[in-house]
C-alpha cells in the first residue's frame, strides 16, 4: 500500500493541520516507510480472535448523579487564548 | 549525600542530620550548575520548591511526617502541576501553567511530602524514543553527551543519571520509562496498566500509558511505586484494588525462581556487547538460585507494527483537544475557526506528533478502520496470550531492555522507522497491559545496558525482589558517569 500526495492532504485536512505541498511530499515519504513496517500486520490470519480495545478485562464504572467537582470556571478560563465575559472567543461561525 | 538512596535520605531527615530545605538547596543548587550542558529540566522554580521542603520540614518536626516526607524528586512535564508550567514537550504548552494537579503530583507531593525540584524535559507529548522531539531541544546523556539519554522520559533520565534529583517519575507507553533508564543506568518500572492513576498525566494512548519510578535502585522505586499506586476515581481505567507495599518482598530469595528467556529476545536484531551483558547478567541468575527455562513469544515480531496503529489512533483523537480554543497554542493570525484549527494544530505541533496524528487519522478512517485498527487490535490479542502462554512455565520473563546502548544524537532522527525499532523489546509488555522494569546489568563501550525484567499481572513486588536481589551481588547500579561528583 501507499499512499498519494492527496491522500496525505485529505488525511492532514481531517485531522485538521494545515500542510503546505512541499511539507506534504516529505510527509508522504515518511507516512509510506511506516505503512510498510505496518503491513507486516496483514500476513497474519486473525480471523476468529477478539479485539483487544484494552488491557484489563473491566467494565465501566458508574457513579452516583450527584455534584462532585467545585467550581473551578475562573482558574480554567485564565489558561485560555481569548475569552470575554466567561466565553470561550472563536471566529464567528454563523454569518 | 547525592548518592544516598531514598532510605538513607529518609533515616537522615528523621534523625534531623540534615533539614529538608538543605536537602532542596544541594539538589536546586546542582541543577543551577549542571542542567546548562544537560537540558535535563525544562522548568525549575527554586522558590516554589524550597517553599514545599519548609512544609516538609514541619511536617517532621510535628511528627507527622511519612518515609518520604522531605525527599525533592523530578516530575516529567507530562503530570499536570498546579502553578507549574506544564509543557508535554510541547510549543503547544509552551505557555500553559496547570490549573490543578494530576493524581500522581497529589499523592506525592501533598500526600507523601515529596519537594518537587522541577518539570523534566521529553519527547513532545511523549513520542519519541530518543528526546530529540521536544520543542525544548534534545536532553544530552550524562554518560556521554554526543548521545541521546533515550525517551521519552529522557529528561528524568539525565537529571537523576546526573544526580540533579535522587529520583524522578516518568511515564512509558511503549517503552518510555525502561528505555532511558537502559541508557542511562537506571532502575525504572512500569507498573501493570491501571495501577497509577491517569488522571491529570496528558494522554497519548490511553490504552496503553502507565507511569511509574526512574530511580538509582529497585529499592528506590519500590518506595516511590507505593507513594503513586493506588485506585482513584478521577481515572475510569484505575483498578480498584487493595493497597499494597511493594518494598514487602525486596529481600526474598530467589531460589527456586523461574526465569523464562524468549527465543524471539535471543536471536538477531540486537548488538551482540548489549546481548553479551545480559547473557551475564543471566549467569548471575543462576548463581542467585533461579533457573532458567527457553520461552516462546511468537507474535512479538508484530508488536511494533500493531503499536504503530493503536498508538497512533489513539492519539490522534486524544490530540484533538489541542485546538487553541480552551487552553495552549493560539496562530497569530487567522481566517475563519477552521483555518485557527488548521494553524493553530500546524504550528503547535512538531514533525513527530503531526506524523502520528495522521497516522492515526488515517486508519480510523472510513474504509480502513478494519484492515487496521481492528488488525491491529486482534494483533494485540494475540501478543497477549503470548504472555499468557509463557507464564505458565516461568515465574518472570528476562532480556534486553533496548537492542542498542545509546546511539549518537541525530543518528535515527531522520528515519522514523530505524527511531520506531529501538522500542522492540518493549513495546509488547505496554500492548499486554503487564508490569515491566529495566534494571543496570553491565557496559557495552563505556555505556550502560539495561536488563528488562517482565512479570505477570500485578507482579510489580516480585519484580522488584527479582531486581532488588541483583543488585545486592552487582554493583552496576551504582556506577557513576565520568565527571559527575
Amino acid at each position: 500500500m501507499s499512499l498519494t500526495l492527496e491522500q496525505v492532504q485529505r488525511i492532514a485536512h481531517l485531522a485538521r493541520i494545515e500542510i503546505s505541498e512541499s511539507e506534504a511530499i516529505t510527509t508522504q515519504g515518511h507516512l509510506n516507510g511506516i505503512f510498510e513496517l505496518i503491513e507486516q500486520m496483514q500476513a497474519v490470519d486473525t480471523r476468529g480472535v477478539e479485539p483487544m480495545a484494552h488491557a484489563q478485562e473491566v467494565s465501566q464504572r458508574l457513579r452516583e448523579d450527584v455534584v462532585s467537582e467545585t467550581d473551578r470556571r475562573a482558574a480554567y478560563q485564565a489558561v485560555a487564548p481569548e475569552i470575554e465575559a466567561g466565553l470561550y472567543l472563536v471566529p464567528k461561525v454563523i454569518e | 549525600m547525592i548518592n544516598a538512596s531514598l532510605k538513607q535520605l529518609s533515616q537522615a531527615l528523621a534523625a534531623k542530620r540534615i533539614s529538608s530545605v538543605e536537602l532542596t538547596q544541594l539538589f536546586v543548587d546542582r541543577i543551577a550548575r549542571l542542567n546548562p550542558a544537560l537540558n535535563a529540566f525544562v522548568t525549575v522554580d527554586a522558590e516554589k520548591s524550597l517553599n514545599s521542603a519548609r512544609a516538609a520540614d514541619a511536617r517532621i518536626a510535628a511528627g507527622t511526617a511519612g518515609q518520604l516526607t522531605g525527599i525533592p524528586i523530578a516530575q516529567k512535564d507530562i503530570f499536570c502541576a498546579e502553578g507549574w508550567r506544564t509543557t508535554c514537550g510541547s510549543k503547544m504548552l509552551a505557555n500553559f501553567v496547570s490549573p490543578y494537579d494530576a493524581t500522581v503530583i497529589r499523592k506525592m507531593e501533598a500526600e507523601t511530602g515529596l519537594v518537587s525540584l522541577g518539570k523534566t524535559n521529553m519527547d513532545e507529548f511523549a513520542m519519541g524514543s530518543s528526546n530529540e522531539t521536544s520543542f525544548f531541544g534534545p536532553v544530552l546523556n550524562p554518560w556521554d553527551r554526543q548521545r541521546v539519554p533515550g525517551g521519552s522520559s529522557g529528561g528524568s533520565a539525565a537529571a537523576v543519571a546526573a544526580r540533579l534529583a535522587p529520583a524522578a517519575t516518568g511515564t512509558d507507553t511503549g517503552g518510555s520509562i525502561r528505555q532511558p533508564a537502559a541508557l542511562c543506568n537506571l532502575t525504572g518500572l512500569k507498573p501493570t496498566y491501571g495501577v497509577v492513576s491517569r488522571y491529570g498525566m496528558i494522554a497519548f494512548a490511553s490504552s496503553l500509558d502507565q507511569a511509574g519510578p526512574m530511580a538509582r535502585s529497585a529499592e528506590d522505586c519500590a518506595l516511590l511505586l507505593n507513594s503513586m499506586a493506588g485506585f482513584d476515581e478521577r481515572d475510569s481505567t484505575s483498578l480498584d484494588r487493595l493497597p499494597e507495599d511493594y518494598a514487602r518482598d525486596l529481600d526474598k530469595p530467589l531460589t527456586g525462581l523461574r526465569i523464562g528467556l524468549p527465543k524471539e529476545f535471543f536471536g538477531a536484531g540486537c548488538d551482540a556487547d548489549v546481548m553479551a551483558a545480559v547473557q551475564t547478567a543471566i549467569d548471575e541468575y543462576r548463581k542467585l538460585g533461579a533457573t532458567t527455562v527457553e520461552v516462546s513469544l511468537p507474535n512479538s515480531h508484530l508488536s511494533v507494527p500493531a503499536y504503530y496503529v493503536i498508538a497512533p489512533a489513539e492519539a490522534s483523537s486524544n490530540l484533538s483537544r489541542f485546538d487553541g480554543v480552551r487552553y495552549g497554542y493560539r496562530a497569530p493570525e487567522y481566517g475563519n475557526l477552521d483555518d485557527m484549527y488548521m494553524k493553530s494544530r500546524a504550528q503547535g505541533f512538531g514533525a513527530e506528533v503531526k506524523r502520528r496524528i495522521l497516522i492515526g487519522t488515517y486508519v480510523l478512517s472510513h474504509g480502513y478502520y478494519d484492515a487496521y485498527y481492528l488488525q491491529a487490535q486482534r494483533i494485540r490479542r494475540l501478543i497477549a496470550n503470548d504472555f499468557v502462554e509463557a507464564f505458565k512455565q516461568c515465574d518472570v520473563i528476562m532480556g534486553p531492555t533496548s537492542p542498542s546502548t545509546a546511539f549518537k544524537l541525530g543518528e535515527k532522527a531522520a528515519d522514523p522507522v530505524q527511531m520506531y525499532l529501538s522500542d522492540i523489546y518493549t513495546i509488547a509488555v505496554n500492548l499486554a497491559g503487564l508490569p515491566g522494569m529495566s534494571t543496570p546489568c553491565g557496559f557495552a563501550g563505556g555505556l550502560p545496558v539495561g536488563l528488562q525484567l517482565i512479570g505477570n499481572y500485578f507482579a510489580e513486588a516480585q519484580l522488584l525482589n527479582v531486581a532488588h536481589r541483583y543488585q545486592q551481588a552487582t554493583d552496576w547500579h551504582r556506577r557513576l558517569p565520568n565527571g559527575i561528583e
